[in-house]
């Protein structure tokens, strides 16, 4: 032991029979990680003091869910579908045609919003901004103050979603156009192409697949999105849902529920299949 | 006829790339611009047609100070001028053809161009220009499937489009293996004595300049330090531009095994 000890080799050179320990992460780190990890409990305490809501609350309310689950919501009253198919149909229409204009209209204002394309500071950030704006607003929000604009109906969710959309598409191209290879740009302001040439031939071809694989993915996300904006009167499901429940027709609500989990799932798989042979 | 009048140009980070260029390079030359990397040789090549822009002097083409034009006369200067790329810069997702069309984007009207409504006789055009590099087969294959050596041809093919009367080929070869180099550069020296257009190329490889330059500039930290007919060049006027012995890096190597 003593002779191995002695080698000089360079694994040796670590104090082997030193007895004292070698700390893997410094003391001084380990201090801090707890006081982070401390705080953040103390956070999360306080967060649900100020919302009333301890876990000995959440665990005695399991027993309800279950009866409701159970007693109300089981079985669910199947010959309620004929009312159920028009409203969800008009749920898909809304996410259909708010996503399909918004993806034209995204692209112009994702080039403008791309800091590679549009070389003009002073716009890029105008655009920029007003895009971080609208992004703030939630599709609720949108929605109710499309309903006011508008009135109740299928056309106030269309116009909700519109900018909804047209928020996350335009950061996503963007951020897709930003990262693009310049090679090709640069070839085709070589040969003398203008600025919508070079869009078109150089940086078009070159996000096209992302594009679309984005625009299926909002499509999935308005879906979802419209389906509870009928809450606030923007139309589709969620008006029925919302009326049934007022109405305590829980047999009705688990039906919707129930179509409603069935056309999500076929919508997201479809989607989802496609946008994995697109990229 | 290219004319550089006391042209510099100061990157707006305040490195110089070039220092008071007097160059004229005449109609039909095939001009090999040497040099170490950071020497100025892109710089030089791409201030030509603006791609960079001079910060001072003048660069006479055809005797108009290119320097003053505005962006539309420009874009029209440029139509003139086809530009070969070391990465070859295709779009590498689109058809040969519709890279090779590109050449024809200056002559074609924004709207008709974004509807790709190019002219039947610009499309005939293309498939010349790719057949006059050998693959013309290719016109509809995706360009990612074309190895480096087609691919740059297509590029290649795409200035021939352009029908310009110079064309500005910056490190065209450096991608390439030996007995590739050998034949893109055949296929220039091929372009600059059937058509007349002037070449202008960027090379650092010495065999290359010395076999297929008439004329060879050399350039140093952003000025030009030789300036003569390739058939006076000697490797000694290399290390003299290159401020260092020539080593074996500096050489492609024949074409021997193409």
């Amino acid at each position: 032991m003593v002779a191995r000890s002695k080698k000089t080799t360079w694994w040796v050179t670590l104090p082997m029979n030193n007895t004292k320990r070698i700390p893997i992460i410094p003391l001084k780190q380990k201090i801090f990680a707890l006081v982070v990890l401390l705080i953040v409990i103390g956070l999360y305490y306080l967060a649900s003091i100020a919302t009333n809501s301890s876990p000995e609350r959440l665990i005695n309310g399991i027993p309800h869910i279950y009866y409701f689950v159970v007693d109300d919501l089981i079985p669910p009253n199947w010959s309620y579908y004929s009312r159920v198919l028009p409203p969800l149909l008009e749920t898909w229409n809304i996410a259909l045609l708010s996503t399909s204009v918004a993806v034209v209209f995204c692209l112009p204002i994702s080039f403008l919003a791309a800091g590679n394309i549009n070389k003009k500071a002073w716009l890029y950030q105008i655009v920029r901004f007003l895009l971080n704006v609208l992004r703030t607003i939630p599709d609720m929000i949108l929605a109710v103050m499309f309903v006011a604009m508008v009135g109740i109906g299928a056309l106030a969710g269309v116009y909700a979603l519109f900018f909804f959309s047209l928020g996350i598409l335009v950061k996503l191209v963007s951020e897709t156009v930003e990262a693009i290879d310049p090679g090709p740009l640069e070839a085709i302001r070589a040969t003398g192409g203008n600025i919508f040439q070079i869009i078109c031939f150089g940086a078009v071809p070159q996000i096209l697949p992302q594009y679309v694989s984005y625009s299926l993915y909002v499509l999935e996300i308005n879906v979802r999105a419209s389906l509870v904006l009928g809450f606030v009167g923007a139309g589709g499901i969620g008006l029925i849902l919302r009326q049934q429940m007022s109405l305590f027709n829980y047999g009705n609500i688990a039906m919707i529920i129930f179509i409603t989990f069935i056309a999500v799932t076929i919508i997201d798989t479809i989607s989802t299949s496609l946008r994995k042979r697109l990229v | 006829m290219i004319e550089f009048r006391n042209v510099s140009l100061t990157y707006p980070n305040g490195h110089q790339g070039l220092k008071n260029i007097n160059l004229e390079i005449k109609e039909g030359e095939f001009v090999v611009i040497v040099g170490l990397s950071g020497a100025g040789k892109s710089t030089l090549i791409r201030s030509i047609n603006q791609m960079v822009k001079p910060t001072e002097g003048e660069l006479l083409i055809d005797g108009e100070n290119t320097l003053k034009f505005s962006d539309r006369k420009l874009r029209k200067f440029r139509r003139n001028i086809g530009m070969i790329f070391q990465n070859y810069n295709l779009v590498k997702r689109s058809s040969v053809l519709r890279n090779v069309l590109a050449g024809r984007l200056g002559h074609t009207g924004t709207l008709r161009s974004i509807l790709s409504l190019f002219s039947q006789a610009d499309v005939r055009l293309a498939l010349h220009s790719l057949e006059r590099v050998g693959i013309a087969e290719k016109a509809y294959i995706r360009a990612d499937q074309l190895s480096g050596g087609q691919q740059q041809r297509v590029s290649i093919a795409r200035a021939l489009t352009q029908q310009p009367k110079l064309i500005l080929a910056d490190e065209p070869v450096a991608s390439l293996d030996p007995p590739t180099s050998h034949a893109v550069m055949k296929d220039l020296q091929r372009i600059n004595k059937e058509d007349a257009i002037t070449m202008v190329v960027n090379l650092h490889a010495i065999d290359l300049s010395m076999q297929y330059a008439d004329r060879i500039i050399g350039l140093r930290n952003g000025e030009v330090v030789f300036d003569g007919p390739a058939s006076s060049v000697s490797e000694k006027t290399f290390e003299d531009i290159y401020g260092r012995p020539i080593k074996e890096d500096d050489l492609v190597g024949d074409a021997s095994n193409e």
